[in-house]
């Protein structure tokens, strides 16, 4: 129906200001819809590939486009429309949500894409009630626990209708419930989602496609049942199944 | 608003003036009693006054001018009437700061010092403090287990340095988590201005003029009565 990819990335190369290269050419495009697992051991670029996607840091080589707009970190204006429409979940819950309440934290997102009033509730109500934690809505974060802080972060990014959902590491720190949890949510949603992530079975569940993060280059683009059978493969790019799963 | 003001108006009635501090006094008590809050919790959190009430009862043993005799010991009447006049005006004011405090969430407090026009920044900042401080306290927390679990004793001097490394610690790791909240904000399209707290935007300023309204009658109509 809709041929524009969600995003796409075009020889994306970046070098750190200490000059220590971070990547090297990424090539990358996920369709509207598409759950895509994006790979990788620590330290291989993928949190710098994440922060280029909506443009906190600025490209420096090649280029990412998202719903078919180039993000450019020197267009303020279009820098504005772009962080709308990519949804960002960061790892520590703590970092993402700010703000004195639950439902506070999930408006700040639509707030600044100036909503405000009856339509600002509706969305928050919305966004709240998709991870189910409406009931939370006045609660301050530091009172929830970590499982529930996170889906309240997947809520923040919800409330912006965003494109693509972002998020990295998702199922870091979360307990066995919690984690199926969240994956049951982010099953329900209807939305392109890019997981940063190196918990194999999490992707195995989540994503049909996986990519993998390694030298600064996608190493590998495959279905994930198909890549993780792979073994060897895995293995050069420091990725192996925990014990006990077999793909 | 109303809780300063009515203290203000405390400060500013003379001491000698007793009928009216009764007055207040009464006021207060009404007070606790419609903000439902246990008289217990009241009496113990006004306890953080007694270094203040220990410092009123020396005054009256020291000072100069008239003496009053007071079961066989001399008193000077300036340090009794100034000792009264802060065990008084101090106690108003603590119960007035519990009262709020008690009645009043953190939450309300940061949205009324915005209605009072307090700069934005100076909000933001209580807010975000509002909303770290566990965060950095369990923090401490941890690394206060971390250092005991590889056998560090707090001994005193010696233990200073290490001390102060936490607290160096704990600064960059604050520091750098500024950083992601700045960036996490920035990514949900953060351009400088905070949304306000609360969407009500008339201050009652008639109702909050009630009490500190009361408290200055009585005290200019006990004043001119005695």
């Amino acid at each position: 129906m809709n041929s524009i990819p969600s995003l796409r990335i075009n020889n994306l190369a970046y070098a750190y200001p200490d000059g220590h290269q971070a990547l090297f050419g990424v090539n990358l495009e996920v369709k509207k819809g598409e759950k895509v697992a994006l790979l990788g051991p620590n330290g291989a670029g993928k949190t710098t590939l994440v922060l280029h996607l909506n443009g906190i840091i600025a490209t420096q080589h090649g280029s990412v486009s998202v719903g078919g707009t180039v993000v450019d970190a020197r267009n303020k204006e279009s820098l504005r429309h772009i962080r709308e429409r990519v949804g960002i979940v960061f790892q520590d819950p703590d970092d993402q949500l700010f703000m004195p309440t639950v439902a506070e934290d999930v408006s700040f997102g639509p707030y600044n894409s100036g909503l405000r009033g009856a339509e600002l509730e509706r969305v928050t109500t919305d966004a709240l009630s998709k991870v189910g934690m409406l009931e939370f809505r006045d609660r301050p974060p530091h009172h929830l626990s970590f499982g529930q802080r996170r889906r309240v972060a997947v809520a923040t990014v919800l409330a912006m209708n965003p494109e693509i959902l972002v998020l990295d590491e998702p199922s870091s720190n979360l307990d066995p419930a919690s984690r199926r949890e969240l994956a049951e949510i982010l099953r329900s949603l209807d939305v392109t989602i890019l997981m940063v992530t190196h918990d194999l079975p999490y992707a195995l569940e989540l994503c049909e496609r996986s990519v993998i993060l390694s030298g600064g280059v996608i190493a590998e683009d495959q279905p994930t049942a198909e890549l993780f059978r792979k073994t060897e493969l895995l293995a050069t790019h420091r990725l192996e199944l925990p014990f006990g799963f077999k793909a | 608003m109303s809780a300063l003001l009515f203290v203000i108006v405390v400060v500013a009635t003379p001491t000698q003036n007793w009928l009216a501090y009764l007055a207040f006094f009464s006021i207060l008590l009404l007070l606790v009693r419609l903000a439902k809050l246990p008289y217990r919790t009241v009496f113990i959190r006004s306890l953080v006054e007694i270094p203040f009430v220990l410092f009123a009862l020396l005054m009256p043993f020291f000072g100069t001018g008239t003496k009053v005799d007071f079961l066989g010991i001399e008193l000077y009447e300036a340090g009794l009437w100034a000792g009264a006049g802060i065990i008084a005006k101090g106690t108003i004011g603590v119960i007035t700061a519990i009262i709020l405090s008690g009645s009043t969430t953190a939450r309300e407090i940061l949205g009324g010092l915005e209605k009072l026009k307090v700069p934005a920044p100076l909000v933001s900042i209580a807010t975000f403090m509002l909303r770290y401080l566990s965060v950095i306290n369990d923090e401490l927390g941890r690394m206060k287990i971390a250092r005991e679990s590889r056998g560090f004793e707090d001994r005193g001097l010696k233990s200073w340095p290490i001390l102060a490394q936490t607290v160096g610690a704990l600064f960059i790791r604050s520091y750098e988590r500024g950083e992601r909240v700045y960036l996490a904000m920035l990514s949900r399209g953060f351009v400088g201005a905070m949304p306000r707290l609360s969407e009500d935007k008339s201050t009652n300023w008639l109702v909050a003029l009630i009490l500190p309204g009361i408290a200055a009658t009585v005290s200019l109509v006990t004043g001119a009565l005695s």
